[in-house]
């Protein structure tokens, strides 16, 4: 979440899409629902089902699963047409002015500039910004029609333009590995038509209402409607009023998924709402500590605090900082903080706590201890490596891999062929007990050579530590109880197992021991690391007197560090994770804090555990002020410029450089290198094209109506394995399903508690009554889904909460399960929940930015048992 | 106090005098709500393990943490302090009591050894042996410190370490730190997928 | 137990003579607010409930619903009724309403019931059954105009929700009420909820367009202890069955009317024996018979519930 939950009481509009918060977040859904109570706030929501979240919305619209995109597009396009878009912040606060190269495509086939078709792959050197300098009405539009300007002289008075162009003498060549121009063209009339503005409304002008009716299968006026309400925050461009979007994984669950987030920030950054209380892009994690395990980087491309991981190339520590650190690209006249060029301080620090005193100056601090990566190496890769006996080992510390699929049975087939699994649990799991799966008979298990350990461990109740919230609050949490019986704590498991390890190494040497005989590991019970320590550790701390005169913070050796600002790259700091530097200082466990005092009503709680970036709770607040660093709303003032003091001060910890004037016209985007918010992404930070463009999901019933010819994201790969089949319409998978939790349940771990099966105790398929009438189905009978993978047998709940759909002229069904029931639960043995791992029908196929699992929006075909 | 019991008491009996003779009992006249059972219970305050927006809970424990006690979870209910959930819950952070205090728990190591049909008890000590030596052999045959182009990448592919959604952010960390260390670079989570 | 600061009794069910501790001590009346507009079924007060009362759990199965059980049970105390509610003109709405004890201000049950003691009226307005003095004769369930009480077979036992007067005995707000994660219920003094009601409903009717926003507060029982906050209060019917005008049965209000002028009489002893006699023989002959007379027999739903 770029804001928080409680903020969200501030908004006076809401798009949930791609998530039911209402079903999966019910208490953070509060906020939303306080909003209506004392805001008047509307919300609109759009999902494949009419949820319990549609249930208290003011408008809801069915959509197809996976066709969200087109809605967004076409929200942008409807945005731009009416002119409810923000032009002081489009202009100053995204990149909507900058030009881009010539040569760069849009996709009207489908394809952005640069597509190679062998590799599926994109050349992106002409997704990139222009060099050059102020090129603002240099453009003159001769054709009738056109928009009015919108620079105007106000903005003109408050961002002086330099005539000098400053980086006009510079010619240098262009370098083998393209890089963002220091000096970027702009043209704040935005009249350009190689301007990221026109660029974009020529991209969504092809999402009109017919189309997004044609693709969406939501009739026009009703998406007239909802884009009429949601951009009427807006409303001839007056900037008082704030809307959010709030989504889940019904959007990163898709083979675009990172894209649909996107095009929901663009069209934020277009409307003016993103930094803003009550605004932002808001993703709702739906587990207690994965954004703590993101930012820690429990997952295979980077190090904690979103340091990438080395590749090959990097042939030492400083060609890898060169790499990463990016350098500031901007207009000339504009500033960036670019806060990404404290890289080195940021890994030094990291390797340094990873290996404290074998981490010199003289060995590149221990650089090639960590393992260079240059392939994907995740979720799915695991599975389809182990299925292809490559991965020989595995490690399953509270996930149950088998379950969460995708393909099931492509998972409990890949676990046959392993040598040994680790499995830490505190109940029995599927994926521990996979070679207990219903089908697999007295003789196949003979031929199952896999050992398997499973291990008891601590339930949370059972242990401190720290849980990341949605709102990336770090939270610790109390011991109340020993676990029980002869399970231990999961971080003593973790920690004898290595300590075991590095005793072998030691006693027998063996491949490259040098990093696990290195690893600091200086806990006062080794075998028992104390989280309070590791926590501390965290944090980091100084390994030298230090001290800044501009902080005004100096530091003995091995004090507390107060924040990110105080790390070093010379190695006299270590913190295992700088976005967490901050939180764990000499005043204490400053993320135990329960401070509930909220002066400015805004749902702040600036002293309740603590926020990560420096404790700031809306992250970009900076754009919730007008150029002259005023608040766009008063009456939601988070933080201001304060001209006797000369620096920003507020509510809220700013996100920005405290003493940047605003006549410096820095960016408020103070993570990007250009400073600003980007509608058009440039180069290499997304896989399948700077603009997102609406593809259809690898199983689609329809060509994509945008362009048949190329209906999938063209850089998506289908994986090749005998188990990895992928279902057609013309095979008569017609029928487009889509998985989610429920209220009552948490994804296979409820099922062991008897009070939540009893509140739904079985698995079912949610079938539209106008479908199943046609095929004779009631509610209770048994139906058989079957995609190409595998079947599910389960009842069918009959509703008419799921109406059919016409999209693109055809008729269409959509149905959905719930994903809670395996093959080990409470009803285990009954009969009830023996072929229901919903995750047997999902195929294997990711997002080829963020690498998730396309779970929503696949083809199966239903029939009655 | 006394006087309003005393009151309750003779307001009460002086219509029940009569009837008690006819099998009527004067019990009712006392009738009350029954006594709360969190009343001396031990509370900690700790985080729900399901969702993201990580309410508050306190967890109500029998016993007062004397030595002699081993704490049993009664009840548990949301933190009213907190300010994100102020002390509601969902119905699965109101059932958490079932799942602290849950005999479907595994309580001790097992494995299930090759080709076999049933899991074994096994020792943790055993268990730590078998797992740090199956982890070294695997490592050990497959660990690559150079690349086809002689670049150094210091990895080993065939482990992969998956994390749960539970697991803290301290946890995570060592999780990092000893399988970066091992050179394993499949390390994944929920937060993936 | 009946130090000051608990609960006092305003009613006691079958009981001559004056009631003990009327008057005695001031208390303000309670209620439950429940606004089923906000309500999203996520079912965090049953859980709550379950939770805090230490019921046991029960088998259930799939029936084509969200809903978890058809009705309520003498262990389950408080269930969401989910009704898709299908229009001809197109609308849709999925209708959630939170279906537990009303804490009658003229409670049913109490009229009913025979058993001395058995069922009470704290004078705050929380009806509570005494399990103890029950003879699980049944017959609050036939006075019950909201079908609440429920019997448990082993313990011959009648059984419902109690508002938690355990924890409102000791300050604590009821379990279901400190869970809802939305906010649609509420409690509070009757007459705070009353405003904050009104208030919500108004705010229906004219920002959100539910011109037939109202207040559930049915007098013809004399006001509930839970009041509801209804999208279309002409309707009650559309969520779940709930009665636009529920009644006691005339049975009995005559019975109870007629009954306690005698029990105040205490010369009129062998006239208490043949009511006696009524109580334990009579009413096991009159179990089968037809159930409650309803004044407003409420229609069949609109479609099945879900």
């Amino acid at each position: 979440m770029t804001n928080g939950w409680i903020d969200i009481k501030n908004t006076d509009m809401m798009l949930i899409m791609g998530g039911n918060p209402a079903e999966n977040h019910p208490c953070g859904f509060k906020w939303a629902v306080e909003a209506k109570l004392k805001r008047n706030a509307k919300m609109i929501v759009v999902d494949p089902r009419f949820t319990r979240t549609a249930a208290v919305a003011d408008l809801f619209c069915q959509i197809r699963a996976g066709a969200d995109i087109a809605f967004l597009g076409g929200l942008i396009n409807y945005a731009i047409e009416n002119n409810r878009i923000a032009k002081d912040y489009l202009v100053n606060y995204t990149n909507a002015a900058f030009i881009i190269k010539d040569g760069f495509k849009l996709p009207e086939d489908g394809l952005f500039s640069g597509f190679d078709a062998a590799t599926k792959t994109y050349n992106k050197s002409s997704w990139n910004y222009q060099e050059g300098g102020n090129e603002t009405g240099k453009f003159v539009p001769g054709v009738a029609g056109e928009q009015p300007a919108h620079g105007d002289e106000a903005k003109a008075a408050v961002m002086p333009v330099s005539t000098a162009a400053k980086g006009a003498a510079s010619t240098p060549p262009p370098p083998p590995p393209p890089s963002l121009p220091p000096n970027i063209a702009y043209d704040l009339s935005l009249q350009h038509p190689r301007c990221v503005y026109q660029l974009l409304k020529q991209q969504y002008s092809r999402y009109t209402p017919e189309m997004v009716e044609r693709i969406t299968g939501i009739p026009k006026d009703q998406f007239l409607k909802a884009a009429d309400l949601f951009t009427s925050v807006r409303t001839n461009g007056d900037m008082k009023k704030v809307a959010t979007i709030i989504y889940a994984v019904g959007w990163t669950q898709h083979s675009f998924g990172t894209q649909i987030i996107r095009t929901a920030a663009m069209l934020q950054l277009l409307m003016g709402n993103v930094g803003r209380a009550g605004g932002g892009v808001n993703a709702l994690r739906g587990h207690s500590n994965i954004q703590g395990a993101t930012d820690m980087a429990g997952i295979f491309d980077i190090l904690p605090g979103y340091l990438k991981v080395p590749s090959p190339a990097d042939k030492d520590l400083k060609a890898y900082l060169d790499r990463i650190t990016p350098k500031p690209a901007k207009p000339n006249e504009w500033e960036s903080f670019n806060y990404w060029s404290n890289t080195p301080k940021f890994m030094v620090s990291f390797l340094k706590a990873m290996y404290g005193n074998a981490a010199t100056k003289d060995n590149d601090f221990a650089f090639h201890y960590l393992p260079k990566i240059d392939r994907n190496y995740s979720w799915v890769e695991i599975w389809n490596d182990m299925y292809q006996g490559t991965v020989k080992g595995l490690f399953a510390f509270g996930m149950n891999g088998v379950m969460i699929g995708p393909d099931s049975q492509k998972n409990i087939d890949a676990l046959k062929k392993a040598d040994f699994l680790v499995v830490c649990e505190i109940y029995p799991d599927e994926t521990s007990a996979f070679w207990q799966a219903p089908g697999i008979t007295p003789d196949d298990v003979k031929q199952i050579n896999t050992t398997v350990y499973r291990l008891p461990g601590a339930g949370f109740a059972e242990k401190d530590g720290t849980f990341v919230n949605s709102a990336r609050w770090l939270q610790w949490k109390n011991v109340a109880l020993p676990p029980p019986g002869d399970c231990r704590l999961d971080q003593d498991i973790l920690a004898q197992i290595f300590l075991k390890i590095r005793e072998l190494y030691q006693k027998e040497g063996g491949k490259f021991p040098d990093p696990i005989l290195k690893a600091s590991w200086a806990y006062t019970l080794p075998e028992h690391p104390s989280l309070s320590e590791v926590a501390k550790e965290i944090n980091g701390k100084a390994l030298a007197d230090i001290s800044d005169e501009k902080l005004g913070v100096s530091l003995k050796a091995g004090q507390q560090l107060p924040g990110f600002a105080m790390l070093r790259d010379d190695g006299t700091t270590s913190s295992a994770n700088w976005l967490y530097c901050g939180s764990w200082t000499e005043a204490g466990p400053m993320m135990q804090r329960r401070g509930t005092d909220d002066p400015s009503g805004l749902g702040i709680y600036q002293n309740w555990g603590w926020s990560w970036p420096a404790n700031r709770r809306v992250m970009y607040n900076r754009a919730s002020c007008d150029l002259a660093g005023k608040p766009w709303d008063p009456t939601r003032s988070q933080v201001w410029w304060n001209e006797t003091a000369q620096k920003w001060v507020g509510n809220d910890v700013p996100d920005f450089k405290p003493d940047s004037k605003p006549e410096e016209h820095m960016g408020p985007f103070i993570m990007n290198p250009e400073g600003v918010g980007r509608l058009f992404v440039p180069l290499g930070a997304m896989a399948d094209g700077p603009f997102p463009e609406f593809y259809e999901p690898i199983e689609s019933p329809i060509e994509n109506p945008l362009h048949p010819g190329q209906s999938n994201n063209p850089v998506v790969k289908k994986y090749k394995t005998a188990m990895d089949k992928y279902g057609t319409a013309k095979e008569g998978y017609n029928i487009i399903c889509t998985t989610y939790r429920l209220t009552e349940h948490y994804h296979y771990w409820t099922k062991n508690n008897p009070m939540n099966v009893e509140l739904v105790p079985e698995p079912f398929v949610e079938i539209p009554a106008e479908l199943a009438d046609q095929m004779g189905i009631r509610g209770g009978e048994k139906v058989k889904v079957t995609s190409a993978r595998s079947d599910y047998i389960a009842k069918a709940m009959v509703t008419k909460r799921i109406k059919p759909m016409m999209v693109d002229g055809k008729k269409l069904y959509q149905i959905g399960m719930p994903i809670h029931w395996g093959f080990l639960g409470i009803s285990e043995g009954e009969g009830r929940t023996a072929k229901t791992p919903a995750n047997l029908l999902t195929p294997t196929v990711v997002d080829p930015n963020a690498y998730t699992p396309e779970f929503k929006g696949f083809l199966v075909k239903l029939e009655k048992v | 106090m006394d006087v309003s019991r005393r009151a309750f008491f003779k307001t009460g009996m002086a219509g029940a005098v009569g009837i008690t003779v006819f099998g009527f009992d004067a019990r009712p006249l006392l009738a009350q709500a029954s006594s709360l059972k969190i009343s001396r219970s031990t509370e900690t305050r700790s985080t729900c393990p399901y969702c993201a927006v990580s309410c508050g809970v306190i967890i109500h424990t029998i016993g007062d943490k004397a030595k002699n006690v081993t704490p049993q979870v009664i009840h548990v209910e949301g933190d009213p302090d907190h300010p994100i959930n102020r002390g509601t819950l969902c119905p699965k952070g109101s059932s958490l009591q079932q799942d602290i205090q849950n005999e479907r728990r595994i309580l001790k190591p097992q494995v299930r050894r090759p080709g076999s049909d049933h899991w074994d008890d096994i020792s943790w000590n055993q268990a730590i042996d078998e797992i740090a030596r199956w982890t070294k052999k695997t490592r050990d045959a497959t660990f690559m410190e150079t690349d086809a182009k002689g670049q150094t990448v210091n990895r080993c592919e065939s482990i992969a370490f998956t994390g749960g959604c539970t697991d803290t952010n301290e946890f995570n960390y060592l999780a990092v730190k000893t399988m970066r260390s091992m050179g394993i670079v499949r390390l994944e989570n929920q937060a993936r997928v | 137990m009946s130090d000051r600061g608990t609960l006092r009794i305003q009613q006691i069910s079958a009981h001559p003579g004056p009631v003990a501790g009327e008057g005695v001590q001031r208390q303000d009346k309670v209620c439950k607010l429940i606004d089923t507009t906000t309500c999203i079924g996520c079912k965090a007060c049953e859980v709550a409930c379950v939770e805090w009362n230490d019921m046991p759990f029960q088998t259930t199965y799939f029936d084509n619903t969200y809903q978890t059980m058809p009705d309520t049970d003498w262990n389950y105390w408080n269930l969401i009724k989910f009704n898709e509610d299908q229009h001809d003109n197109g609308s849709f709405a999925w209708l959630m309403r939170k279906h537990q004890c009303m804490h009658c201000e003229d409670p049913g049950c109490l009229r009913a019931c025979p058993a001395d003691g058995a069922i009470v009226q704290y004078s705050n307005g929380i009806v509570d059954f005494q399990q103890e003095h029950c003879i699980g004769c049944q017959f609050c369930v036939s006075g019950c105009p909201f079908n609440i009480p429920k019997f448990n077979p082993n313990t011959k036992k009648v059984y419902k929700c109690t508002l938690c007067s355990d924890r409102v005995g000791a300050g604590l707000e009821p379990a279901c009420i400190k869970a809802c994660p939305t906010g649609c219920l509420h409690f509070g003094t009757k007459d705070d909820m009353k405003f904050l009601a009104e208030n919500r409903a108004s705010q229906l009717r004219e920002v959100s367009g539910f011109q037939n926003a109202g207040v559930y507060d049915p007098d013809t029982i004399g006001g509930t202890h839970v009041i509801y906050v209804l999208h279309d209060a002409t309707k009650p019917e559309r969520y779940g069955n709930l009665p636009a005008k529920p009644r006691i049965p005339l049975s009995f209000t005559v019975w109870k009317d007629i009954f306690k002028p005698i029990g105040l009489f205490g010369a009129m002893l062998g006239f208490v024996g043949v009511v006696m006699h009524y109580v334990f023989e009579g009413p096991r002959r009159e179990q089968p018979a037809p159930p409650v007379v309803r004044i407003d027999p409420p229609p069949p739903p609109a479609g099945k519930e879900n």
